[in-house]
């Protein structure tokens, strides 16, 4: 499952086409350098996702060790049920590079689809956490456990958006047979971006049922 | 028509909307963001001199105060809680919408790909929504003027129970406060947009033979900065969220229990720590001083070289000391909080590693003096303002070495003497480095040269200005004078500084006045300017390499090649005192 993603990140994109002149490391023109690029820009971005989320850590940490009013919320068991649907889309959206790589488009674009949809559902589960949580009557002034569970899963929910908004741009480029050379740097980084948010949901997850 | 040769890889658009409103030229978006700080600026230094205006003369009646503020300049006297307010929009204003997107933003979107010989910025459609989301955070932020209640009252630094307690705290603690937070929070968004396209584009976009230890100095401040305001930014955008959750939401992230304001005991809230707010805060506060202050490091560096005629004493070293700045001001937020109450073992810390940061900013100040060693040095107006940045930059950070020891903190905390301190160093040297910079390339981006003699008279009136404003300040400080205080009629110690205080309340006047010669003369240069040529100040660097305006796609097509360091003037041996980045090799040897 994570085979593309480990090369993709030990590796990083491969190298541009032409190299030389004196020295020089860049090469500002043509389509390597875009896809270059594409892959510092989401890293960049992966960096700052992490820096907001070190902040609401540390803020949970502090905030939880400070005062004696930290009540354990109830979790929402269709949690674990989502869980298990993210970490499914990112098997399967790996499944489908996979498939793009041995040139079966067709199987990519099934492939593609359900990673789509799996994404779509787990916000739909997510939502569904959340009114199962408004039914019991906890909100976010509850306590500052369900103050951190609504900021930290709509943080995430955010990124998974714009996540779920690259999916779909490259699913119907890919239905309607636009999937050239350039768009594999789309695929790519948009694989990379959904599987770090696989990862930071594992993350918040242990958080929660550790600390939360 | 078609170039055999090559051709630009995105022609102009033509339509007025696309080419100049929402472009995606980054000399465009440059311009945009440089005209977006001028407003902000002269917005931040009326709002300043209402405020030295008041602080001398609290008792006396102005008419048209009270059409401005019906409610709370009622009978033409400001209220304290106004004073605050225009305190707060000065600070914010000036270092969000000014400090942080003039020197970056400004300058950086419209010369880093001309200086690394790239045709635009990584992402161009990103840089355009960059720019776009800041205006945005601007209409919000100014809207605040407007709401029920005014500005808040809370300072640029928000500190909560004030900022997160609601109405009740002070009339502009409603909707102003919440619009605030909110634009705060889109300007992050930006920040976050621009920093992406900085680093993409320095890391990949530089073109061939452009090595990072052959980038100017300006680079690499842009560089190191994009990354300050990445992770400083992102670390304020959570803290903003969490903020605005405390005041809409009733959570208690920094509200405490027990809060009695305006005779009223607060229930709503229990269990939360201002000091949390704090932490979060200056954790992207002190690096937001460096976000400040790099580019025009990095402007100075430039010009100190080009107009001396000199290489820039120890390149690496001045790469290094960047590098070392930018890592260090994440480790000092706590000399922020000496008086928090922090542990004094953690006071001690902060205070070792905020002295380290004076060794890299010794070294940067050393090697410029030793550029300008046995310079040949021409002092133009661009160059003064970069000898200015230096002056202002050792006065402003030897009065840092006082306040960053929590022995002296705990006499200076909350004086003018702070006020003195991080106007010096972050604001004035800071803007120093803007006019050095709208010197030096305002020539490149319109064609146009500046005028000398106006550039003269304006440096001279602002160093002289700025230097009697802002070194009372310390003196106050030396003699208890608190800062925030509207007035000091009512206690007697400081009825004796009011005159310091006229002083320096005529000082701004001055300083404010001569600012319009710098408007005058950049608004008739670009009309009535002599024309500039490609390379005005024989500078080596690639943007002196491309006409006045720059094309388009800025090299037309050409994919320069570089086989030189950004600062290789009075060359023994070559024919004339300086060597082009990319003049080839066998320049030198033929000489």
């Amino acid at each position: 499952m994570a085979g593309t993603l480990t090369r993709d990140i030990l590796k990083g994109p491969p190298p541009p086409t032409d190299r030389g002149g004196d020295g020089g490391s860049g090469l500002p023109f043509g389509p390597g350098a875009n896809r270059r690029a594409s892959f510092t820009g989401l890293f960049v971005l992966l960096a700052a996702s992490t820096m907001v989320f070190a902040a609401f850590t540390s803020a949970f940490v502090v905030r939880r060790g400070l005062s004696d009013d930290w009540a354990t919320m109830p979790k929402p068991p269709i949690l674990l049920v989502n869980t298990v649907v993210l970490l499914v889309s990112s098997f399967v959206l790996d499944q489908s590079r996979r498939a793009l790589k041995a040139g079966d488009r067709a199987q990519f674009n099934l492939w593609w689809t359900g990673a789509t949809a799996l994404g779509i559902a787990f916000l739909a589960g997510q939502s569904v956490a959340w009114l199962q949580l408004k039914n019991a009557g906890i909100f976010v002034a509850t306590n500052p456990s369900s103050s951190f569970f609504y900021v930290l899963t709509a943080a995430h929910a955010f990124h998974l958006l714009g996540g779920v908004a690259a999916l779909v741009y490259v699913d119907v480029q890919a239905w309607r047979l636009r999937l050239g050379p350039a768009k594999r740097t789309a695929i790519d980084v948009t694989a990379i971006f959904w599987h770090f948010l696989d990862g930071l949901w594992l993350y918040l997850m242990l958080l929660f049922y550790v600390w939360g | 028509m078609s170039s055999p040769v090559a051709h630009p890889a995105h022609a102009a658009p033509q339509g007025f909307i696309k080419r100049y409103v929402f472009s995606q030229d980054h000399k465009v978006i440059g311009i945009q963001y440089y005209f977006l700080g001028l407003f902000s600026v002269f917005i931040g230094m009326a709002l300043s001199l209402l405020m030295r205006f008041h602080m001398v003369n609290p008792n006396v009646t102005v008419k048209w105060f009270s059409w401005l503020w019906p409610t709370a300049a009622a009978g033409g006297i400001m209220t304290p809680e106004l004073y605050l307010s225009l305190m707060t929009m000065h600070g914010t204003i000036m270092v969000f919408f000014v400090l942080t997107t003039v020197p970056q933003s400004g300058f950086g979107n419209y010369f880093l790909p001309l200086q690394i010989g790239a045709e635009d910025m990584a992402f161009p459609v990103l840089n355009m929504m960059s720019f776009w989301t800041t205006f945005l955070a601007l209409v919000v932020m100014v809207a605040a003027f407007f709401v029920q209640g005014g500005a808040p009252l809370s300072g640029w630094t928000a500190y909560p129970p004030l900022s997160g307690a609601g109405r009740i705290t002070g009339p502009g603690e409603g909707m102003g406060q919440n619009l605030w937070i909110l634009s705060i929070a889109i300007f992050c968004g930006a920040s976050l947009m621009g920093a992406i396209n900085f680093i993409a584009t320095t890391v990949d976009l530089r073109c061939k033979g452009m090595t990072l230890m052959r980038m100017p100095l300006t680079c690499w401040t842009w560089l190191v900065t994009a990354i300050l305001g990445l992770l400083g930014f992102a670390v304020l955008l959570a803290a903003g969220v969490l903020l605005l959750l405390d005041r809409l939401a009733g959570s208690s992230f920094f509200l405490p229990s027990g809060l009695y304001i305006s005779d009223q005991i607060i229930t709503a809230h229990k269990g939360g720590s201002p000091l949390l707010w704090q932490h979060l805060f200056w954790f992207f506060g002190h690096p937001e001083v460096y976000i400040a202050i790099l580019p025009g490091m990095g402007v100075t560096s430039q010009l100190l070289s080009t107009f001396s005629r000199k290489p820039i004493f120890g390149y690496k070293a001045m790469v290094y000391a960047v590098l070392a700045i930018g890592f260090l001001g994440f480790l000092v937020w706590g000399h922020h909080m000496f008086m928090s109450g922090m542990n004094p073992y953690s006071a001690l810390a902060f205070s070792v590693l905020t002295m380290c940061i004076g060794v890299p900013s010794a070294i940067k100040t050393f090697n410029w003096i030793g550029t300008l060693w046995n310079g040949k040095i021409h002092f133009d107006t661009a160059m003064m303002f970069a000898l200015g940045f230096v002056s202002l930059f050792v006065t402003g950070g030897v009065s840092g070495i006082f306040l960053g020891q929590p022995a002296l903190d705990l006499y200076f905390h909350d004086t003018y003497f702070v006020v003195g301190h991080f106007h010096m160093i972050m604001g004035v040297a800071a803007i120093f480095g803007m006019f050095a910079g709208t010197f030096y390339w305002f020539p490149k981006a319109s064609g146009r040269m500046m005028n000398e003699t106006l550039g003269k008279i304006h440096f001279y009136c602002t160093f002289i200005g700025v230097y009697a404003i802002f070194t009372p300040m310390h003196y106050l400080g030396l003699a208890g004078n608190p800062r925030r205080y509207s007035a000091f009629t009512d206690v007697e110690y400081l009825g004796k500084l009011i005159p310091v205080h006229t002083f320096m309340t005529y000082a701004a006047y001055f300083t404010a006045a001569a600012q319009i010669i710098f408007v005058i003369n950049l608004f008739w240069s670009m009309k009535k300017g002599a024309r500039a040529p490609v390379n005005p100040w024989n500078a080596t660097t690639l943007e002196w390499t491309v006409p006045s305006p720059p094309p388009f796609d800025n090299f037309a097509g050409v994919h320069p090649v570089v086989y030189h360091g950004p600062y290789e003037y009075s060359v023994p041996g070559a024919a004339r005192d300086f060597i082009m980045q990319t003049d080839p090799p066998q320049v030198q040897s033929e000489a």
